[in-house]
């Protein structure tokens, strides 16, 4: 979200130019570019290149194959076959650049009106371009063709039209997104009009896009285009690669090579178009994605240089119970392009016991939710376990296989996420996602499970359990669907709940019950969990002990009054004194009192 | 879902009236071009006037499109100028050979593409590569030039299958076989590559969706989100695509009939236009956009019974 923004504040001219710069360096863009320009440029000089008359009848060479004089050879008429292929360009370039001109005439401008007006524009829009994808465009050619006659510019000029829709839909929904960006408004505010708006911001937006767009009409309307002069359409004196594919298919089982010259060119001149279009693509993909990459890894060096004062481990309160999990000195890395790891978790020390609460704390980036991934297994992809070890009840966590640990998880670790909405699968309701582990991993019946999820689902303090068994994730609130985690996290009866940022997303209100929802689960189960947040005031409200983490290590632990009352590191307090900030009444406008 | 589905249905009857419309006063409204097309430069005014009149064509042409559209309803599209069968007979008698082909070709692009995508999504590495590879080629190479390749080398270097004809299913099957593994297996080749890769990247856009990772710390095996959640939320935007891929198969078709002279509708409509046959023209038109129309709604269907958010409107 932000780096779109971002990526369209930058000026569109500048990032166009590095754009195609990276297309020309990248090898396979480089070489597609290279044939399209040759292409082009065969076209425009072939009847300077082309060595014979394409129409001249040599009655000495009738359909030879292939000679030193007549390098492709020719047809029954004795004509040149290369210099015919040569011309050919010509004829089958034109026509797609006037398909094309069409399309993105047509296409974008309807596009813009609709995007930028909406109303009866939008509607008008949409209804053409429903109507025109509804039909195979071929066979409107053919009907057309036999009302307006025979000719293929023609044609063509109605197949653009027909495939306005491709520029139309890309236009439509850049302008739509464009338009509700906070710049335009700026820009209109700063007493620009309308169509400086547009030119200005739009199109540069659209600008790379459309080329894309551009390449894939033209290959397909070169192939259409052949495509119908080999149905015999168009006029018969002229000279195009698909003149030249009838004449080979009509003589394929006495001289096949006459269809390889035509379908060599074709093949060769789309494939280089498309590979042109998709190379700009990722490209185009890339210089999004390099974007938020770049700022990541900013922040990981700025992380790792930081972090010099000394961890501090408070003694340890008097503790009860026996140890569930111990993370000794674990480090966690991401595989890089270069083959070398970039290490965000290192030197990370945990302990819980059955029972216990354990707040983990820090603000994003320290790599709390890395540590959380790795006990469930569930790096992101590049993600290992570079050393140190997860001791749960006597397993290695760092060293199991899988399949091992499809066993532990859900039975044994269980895991609350923080965006409640988005961690429902949308297709499936409440009731299914609920009975799918008990019967899965509990092995209970139909019945049963049911039953259990209910109670569940009543347990964590939803009205009407029954209801929300029914339900889509949709169709209930966020405040019920984390109740309805919650309640999937404890249902395979878990020794350890890892609870990431649980209540982040949530209201204050709901935030207050859904804590007091896992504090008195925690009690009637006895479940251990480990919290992870970047919030003191949660930790005050439920936890036993406390890590703080900052950049990849854990630098202070203890339990909780230690670290409340007795905080040695500078970090430590730094999160505690903002505990006032985020619980306080209102506090921006407060802040703002002092300052002015 | 049955407000939906009325909606849809009304949408997609009031397309199909659309297109009707325009094509008939597109073909029909300047008759004298079109009888002198027919009739060819050495016609007289008397002998237009003469083939307007025995056409119908000197009607008002609201009159005889109202005629058209309340004889089309029953489904009878009315006599056709130059072949003796009446236009309706002789498009149920093709589409038949083209619904043969294009169902196959759909059913083989649509598991292939199906078991290839979710491979190359899940597992990314050499199979993604191929996939990649063979979508760009695909896409860029039309079938017809596919099928060409096929002709030249299983036709008449190897013998193995008929260059051209068509035996129907029912009559001879092994004949059948030979002449329909060719044309099947060129529409299927560029199905086949796009929809590979269309079902690829939805496959990889659900994988990024943070209940992926959730259902699996319940407990459930990568293998079964795969197969049950994954595709199940892959599956909307998978058939949207399927619906892009057979309106593209029936244009396809038509160059395929051709090169192979199968028969069908596709060669049906080359004839009729090359001809100047209005009425079958018209024929062929209004099937393509039914057939069209019908497997769009159908698709809007059960894309809406895939998705909850819509079923329950």
């Amino acid at each position: 979200m932000t780096t779109s923004l971002i990526s369209l504040l930058q000026d569109p001219n500048q990032k166009d130019r590095n754009l195609f710069y990276k297309v020309i360096t990248n090898p396979v863009g480089a070489f597609s570019t290279a044939l399209v320009t040759l292409f082009t440029l065969v076209a425009v000089f072939a009847r300077v290149i082309m060595p014979y008359d394409p129409n001249a009848s040599d009655y000495s060479a009738l359909a030879l194959d292939p000679t030193p004089a007549h390098i492709m050879g020719t047809d029954d008429l004795g004509h040149d076959i290369f210099s015919r292929m040569i011309l050919g360009t010509q004829f089958t370039l034109s026509g797609a650049l006037l398909c094309v001109a069409i399309a993105l005439f047509v296409g974008s401008v309807l596009g813009l009106l609709a995007g930028y007006f909406g109303g009866l524009w939008d509607s008008i829009g949409n209804w053409l371009s429903n109507i025109l994808q509804a039909l195979p465009g071929l066979v409107v050619l053919l009907a057309a063709a036999a009302v307006l006659g025979n000719n293929l510019y023609l044609a063509m000029s109605i197949y653009g039209l027909l495939l306005s829709p491709a520029f139309f839909r890309l236009m439509f929904v850049t302008v739509r997104g464009v338009r509700n960006e906070l710049y335009v408004d700026a820009a209109r505010v700063s007493g620009l009009s309308d169509f400086a708006i547009i030119t200005r911001h739009v199109l540069g937006v659209v600008r790379a896009p459309i080329i894309i767009q551009s390449g894939i009409v033209a290959s397909i309307s070169i192939s259409i285009q052949s495509g119908l002069q080999f149905l015999g359409f168009g006029s018969s004196d002229t000279i195009s690669w698909g003149s030249l594919l009838m004449d080979g298919f009509a003589n394929i089982w006495t001289h096949p090579v006459r269809l390889l010259w035509p379908s060599i060119g074709l093949a060769i001149l789309l494939v280089s178009i498309v590979l042109f279009a998709t190379t700009l693509r990722d490209e185009l993909e890339r210089s999004g994605t390099r974007v938020r990459k770049s700022t990541k890894k900013s922040l990981q060096s700025h992380t790792r240089t930081a972090a010099t004062e000394a961890p501090v481990i408070h003694p340890e309160p008097t503790r009860v119970g026996e140890e569930i999990l111990s993370i000794n000195e674990l480090e966690i890395g991401y595989l890089q392009g270069n083959g070398t790891y970039k290490v965000v978790v290192h030197d990370a020390n945990l302990s819980i016991n059955k029972g216990e609460v354990v707040g983990l704390v820090g603000e994003s980036g320290s790599g709390k939710t890395q540590t959380a991934l790795a006990l469930l297994g569930l790096l992101p992809q590049g993600g290992t376990i570079l050393g140190g070890k997860i001791a749960f009840d006597g397993i290695d966590l760092a060293k199991i296989t899988t399949r091992e640990f499809d066993q532990l998880r859900g039975r044994r670790i269980s895991y609350i996420p923080q965006e409640p909405m988005s961690n429902l699968d949308p297709s499936f309701t409440i009731g299914s996602q609920m009975v799918e582990p008990l019967r899965v991993v509990m092995g209970l019946n139909k019945v049963d499970a049911k039953a259990r999820a209910l109670e569940l689902l009543g347990m964590v303090g939803l009205p009407n359990p029954e209801k929300t068994f029914r339900s889509y994730p949709h169709e209930i609130s966020g405040g019920q669907a984390q109740r309805v985690l919650i309640a999937k996290a404890l249902s395979c009866g878990p020794d350890l709940i890892i609870a990431d940022e649980p209540t982040t997303a949530l209201d204050v209100t709901i935030q207050a019950e859904i804590l007091d929802v896992l504090r008195d689960l925690q009690k009637r189960t006895g479940v251990a969990i480990l919290l992870v947040t970047h919030n003191f005031g949660v930790v005050a409200d439920l936890c036993d002990r406390v890590a703080v983490m900052q950049h990849g290590r854990v630098i202070e632990s203890g339990g909780i009054f230690d670290i409340f009352d007795n905080a040695q590191h500078s970090y430590t307090r730094e999160l505690l004194g903002a505990i006032l900030d985020e619980n306080g009444p209102a506090r921006a406008p407060y802040k703002e009192d002092v300052n002015a | 879902m049955l407000r939906f589905t009325l909606r849809r249905f009304l949408t997609g009857v009031a397309l199909l009236f659309t297109i009707c419309t325009l094509a008939y006063f597109l073909l029909y409204i300047d008759s004298d071009t079109i009888a002198a097309g027919i009739l060819g430069a050495s016609a007289t005014k008397a002998d237009i006037l003469r083939f307007n009149a025995t056409h119908g064509l000197n009607e008002n042409v609201f009159v005889s499109y109202a005629n058209w559209l309340s004889h089309a309803i029953t489904g009878n599209f009315g006599a056709a100028w130059t072949f003796t069968e009446p236009v309706s007979s002789m498009i149920t008698t093709r589409l038949s050979v083209t619904f043969t082909i294009v169902t196959i070709s759909l059913l083989i692009v649509t598991v292939i593409s199906l078991t290839l995508g979710v491979l190359a999504a899940v597992y990314g590495g050499w199979i993604d590569r191929v996939v990649q590879v063979l979508g760009l080629i695909g896409f860029a190479i039309p079938n017809f030039l596919v099928a060409f390749a096929l002709v030249a080398q299983f036709a008449v270097v190897n013998h193995w299958f008929n260059a051209v004809g068509w035996t129907p299913p029912n009559a001879d099957f092994n004949e059948f076989l030979k002449s329909a593994t060719l044309p099947i297996s060129a529409i299927a080749f560029t199905g086949l590559a796009s929809l590979t890769q269309q079902i690829r990247g939805a496959v990889k856009d659900t994988l990024q969706n943070d209940y992926v990772r959730t259902l699996r710390t319940s407990g459930l095996s990568f293998r079964r989100v795969i197969l049950k959640h994954v595709l199940r939320n892959a599956a909307g935007p998978a058939l949207s695509v399927l619906g892009l891929q057979f309106v593209g198969m029936l244009g396809g078709i038509v160059i395929i009939e051709q090169i192979f002279s199968i028969p069908g509708l596709g060669s049906f409509s080359v004839q009729a236009t090359g001809l100047k046959d209005i009425p079958s023209v018209m024929g062929v038109v209004t099937t393509m956009a039914l057939i069209v129309i019908t497997v769009n709604f159908i698709i809007d269907l059960l894309s809406a019974a895939l998705n909850p958010k819509v079923r329950l409107a």
